[in-house]
């Protein structure tokens, strides 16, 4: 007969505030088949765990309710309890009183008999239980790392460095993202590129990093340890091994007039080049999209030019599978570009730009070699506005977040403006400055009090021209909203960071959460903050979302630890809530009567066919097979099972049908 | 009728919508108490058998909720379970069942707000439509019918 222990916890005040636990208690005490039940403040702590195994030994307890919070939470925690107390930790289920009852409900009767019901439903399912051992798979040790940016590189080198192979894949021509758009970096105004790009060489340099620059992630399926990976190898149409990188090609090509992207549409490029001179791997790449030999079916100056004959028109994409361990997604961010701010006349007028340009037009290796000229007439200007937060903390533009960099690069832009225009004046117009971290605060103090430059709180509501003027009208909060007008030669917008276009595609692939705002989605906002919901995939920098150079580091070098503790295993175990066809005696072995709809459903190809054979080898019977190591566990086949022979460990048609009983049943 | 506290089951899947209620609680949004969750690990494993239990037991509105399309912890259970859905709703409309009563949803686990709203806007129209009797009156009725006829 079953023996349940229930353990309803306190969770200091934010059960208890709403939940009469004490009554709860009692009444789950008095149910059949409750052996035990009790109340505590803190279920999770020691001596909360110590009293779940106490009572295991003492009571006799064949199953274990956990009253707590949400099994997402504490799950893994209670489960190991029991199986300290000696009880097979797949005996343990939570009824999730905090989040779906205590959280979200005002104190009343009602609430407290919720609790109840909670409760009871899970002691009906527990009862229904099997003690399952868990599976154990292999794993490759083998990772690989989206995305070529400063997050992505830490991780990858990293990783390498405790000895396990990466994979690095980068969608653009070169690794390097961001942060080698930069031209200094705050706190400390030391060059971007100078302590990124040896990252960079090292990172195409180390033996254990295979490097897959112009590539993306096609596919992902499999699971934490055995992924199977599909990366599209984007034709460069180069021989990569013939290609001596010498740089003819790109001066020879006649196609000069794109924009290019590394200098923010600042600057043209030709179709074949190399991203920026520092570019990891060095070698050119042919933008199929405006070559004229692949528009218009003839040039190919550069085959004839190349001194090595490196060039192949005729490439193509090479699709590459590859066996993965696990995965560290550092895909980055963008920033709002044009047209999002019509009110600040961006797209517009020519001298409105926003912070990355003006990170290109301050960079020494920029479009103006360093010096800050305003892009329509190339004159310094002499009246400079910094606008901050320039649709960040902005419900109606609908992001209400804060882009967290823009405080402190507004203070870094202002700073190197007045560092290169000694007689200029710098404006800033910002809503909080929000300066937390290790010496920012001090950065910021020094920009205002060393570099005078004019701080104005407050926000900007348009931005017109005037006589060949920007024209920019806002408030200052601190005289009691009174209107300012600067008449300014060059605006510079420090616009909302937001998710990489594709990120939402990428995540589906990967299978990780995302919120509204595209950003890839943490595992616990604070005790998980590297990992996803997928177990074996982990976020590194600004994919998850906005942050700067030494947090993206710090998560990455996070990431790389939780691959590297994988990787230290030899083995995983995984939960063992699989489905299984039942088995019966013969002449009948199974109930399944072979129709395998199942197979077509199962996204994991985990259902197999078995046969059952008479001494001679005559078949009598095939029926599916479920292989353990390669479900997941979705149930969708149990479903779908027309003879209701496939079953679920964990979410069995038995324990389902039971909790639907219980919860609308009076007991 | 005005006293009538509806009984809603709502069966979820554990990475989107319990995900997405579990972030509900986080943020302290208040609902309609009158909701209890099973959780399941994926749309796609409903049996919608499971709803006529529900009704059966006393049940007066249904939610199933679960991962938007193509954001399937599973991949595709979600796209199975809309398959299934619809088949299901046009059988049981035919039978008589009364579709006011299922709330078929997405919720994903950064919409907690959204939970909420889609709990209580179930619960106002379940409140409005009253007690779901006539679903055991006809099942009896069918019953007895069943024998009658041998």
């Amino acid at each position: 007969m079953a023996r349940i222990g229930v353990f309803v916890c306190h969770c200091g005040e934010n059960i208890s505030a709403t939940v009469d636990c004490g009554k709860v208690a009692d009444t789950i005490g008095k149910l059949k088949h409750v052996a035990y039940s009790t109340e505590y403040k803190y279920m999770c702590s020691d001596p909360g765990q110590t009293l779940i195994k106490d009572a295991i030994r003492e009571h006799k307890l064949t199953g274990v309710v956990v009253s707590a919070c949400s099994p997402r939470m504490h799950e893994p925690t209670f489960r190991k309890a029991c199986a300290e107390g000696g009880l097979n930790p797949f005996l343990c289920e939570m009824a999730n009183l905090r989040e779906h009852c205590s959280w979200v409900h005002e104190k009343n009767e009602l609430t407290t008999e919720k609790a109840i019901d909670i409760i009871r439903t899970q002691v009906e399912k527990v009862k229904l239980n099997s003690a399952l051992q868990p599976i154990r798979v292999p794993v490759t040790k083998t990772s690989m790392v989206i995305g070529g940016g400063i997050a992505g590189i830490q991780a990858a080198l990293d990783i390498a460095n405790c000895g396990h192979k990466v994979v690095m894949v980068e969608r653009s021509p070169s690794i390097g993202g961001h942060m080698s758009q930069l031209s200094e970096t705050f706190p400390t105004l030391d060059c971007s590129q100078c302590i990124l790009t040896p990252r960079m060489v090292e990172v195409a340099q180390h033996p254990n990093i295979t490097l897959y620059t112009y590539a993306e992630v096609e596919s992902v399926e499999g699971f934490i340890g055995n992924f199977k990976v599909k990366i599209r190898k984007k034709a460069k149409s180069l021989d990569e091994k013939a290609c001596t990188g010498c740089g003819l090609c790109t001066t020879k090509c006649p196609q000069k007039k794109i924009p290019n992207e590394f200098e923010q549409g600042m600057g043209m490029r030709p179709a074949i080049y190399v991203p920026f001179p520092q570019a990891v791997p060095n070698r050119p790449v042919i933008d199929k999209e405006h070559c004229t030999y692949y528009i218009k079916g003839k040039c190919k100056v550069c085959e004839i030019v190349c001194p090595t004959k490196a060039i192949r028109f005729d490439q193509p994409d090479e699709i590459l599978d590859l066996e993965i361990g696990a995965i560290v997604v550092s895909t980055g961010f963008d920033i709002k570009h044009a047209d999002f701010f019509p009110e600040y006349g961006y797209g517009k007028y020519k001298d409105v730009i926003d912070g990355l340009q003006f990170e290109r037009l301050a960079s020494a290796s920029g479009p103006t070699a360093g010096a800050i000229l305003r892009p329509s007439d190339g004159q310094v200007p002499k009246n400079i506005v910094f606008i901050a937060c320039a649709g960040s903390r902005d419900p109606a533009k609908g992001i209400a977040y804060c882009s967290k960099i823009c405080c402190m690069y507004t203070a870094k832009h202002a700073m190197l403006y007045k560092h290169k225009v000694h007689e200029g004046n710098a404006h800033v117009f910002y809503m909080d400055i929000r300066s937390g971290g290790k010496n920012y605060d001090e950065f910021v103090r020094r920009a205002i009090e060393e570099d005078y430059v004019n701080y104005i709180r407050g926000r900007v509501s348009t931005v017109y021209e005037r006589d060949g003027k920007l024209i920019v009208k806002g408030v200052d909060t601190l005289l009691g909203a009174q209107p300012v007008e600067i008449v300014a030669d060059m605006v510079v917008l420090a616009t909302a960071g937001v998710a990489n276009p594709g990120a939402e595609e990428l995540a589906q692939k990967l299978h990780v959460s995302y919120d509204s705002h595209k950003f890839f989605a943490e595992a616990h906002p604070k005790l998980k903050p590297v990992e996803t919901n997928t177990a074996g995939i982990f976020l590194a920098g600004a994919c998850q979302n906005p942050k700067d150079i030494p947090d993206s580091v710090s998560q990455a070098s996070g990431a790389a630890v939780k691959v590297a503790a994988l990787f230290s295993q030899n083995g995983l175990t995984r939960e063992p809530l699989v489905a299984f066809v039942n088995r019966t005696a013969p002449p009948m072995y199974s109930t399944c009567v072979g129709c395998f709809l199942c197979q077509s459903v199962c996204p994991y190809q985990a259902i197999e066919r078995e046969d059952f054979k008479t001494r001679d080898g005559k078949i009598i019977k095939t029926v599916a097979k479920i292989n353990e190591g390669l479900c997941q566990g979705c149930g969708t086949c149990v479903a779908l099972c027309r003879s209701k022979s496939i079953d679920l460990y964990g979410y069995s048609n038995n324990q389902v049908y039971a909790e639907v009983v219980a919860l609308l049943n009076e007991f | 009728m005005s006293d009538f506290e509806p009984k809603v089951v709502a069966f979820v899947c554990n990475w989107c919508t319990y995900a997405g209620a579990d972030l509900t609680g986080t943020s302290r949004i208040k609902y309609a108490s009158n909701v209890k969750i099973i959780r399941f690990p994926c749309t796609g494993r409903i049996d919608f058998m499971l709803l006529l239990k529900a009704f059966a037991n006393g049940a007066d509105g249904i939610i199933v909720s679960g991962c938007h399309p193509n954001d399937c912890h599973y991949t595709s259970g979600n796209f199975h379970a809309k398959r299934r859905w619809i088949m299901f709703k046009e059988l049981m409309d035919f039978m008589g069942i009364d579709m006011n009563r299922i709330t078929f949803s997405w919720v994903s686990a950064a919409e907690g707000a959204k939970w909420a709203d889609v709990v209580n806007a179930t619960v106002t129209r379940i409140r409005e439509l009253g007690p779901y009797v006539s679903y055991k009156e006809m099942v009896d009725k069918s019953v007895e019918e069943e024998v009658k006829n041998g």
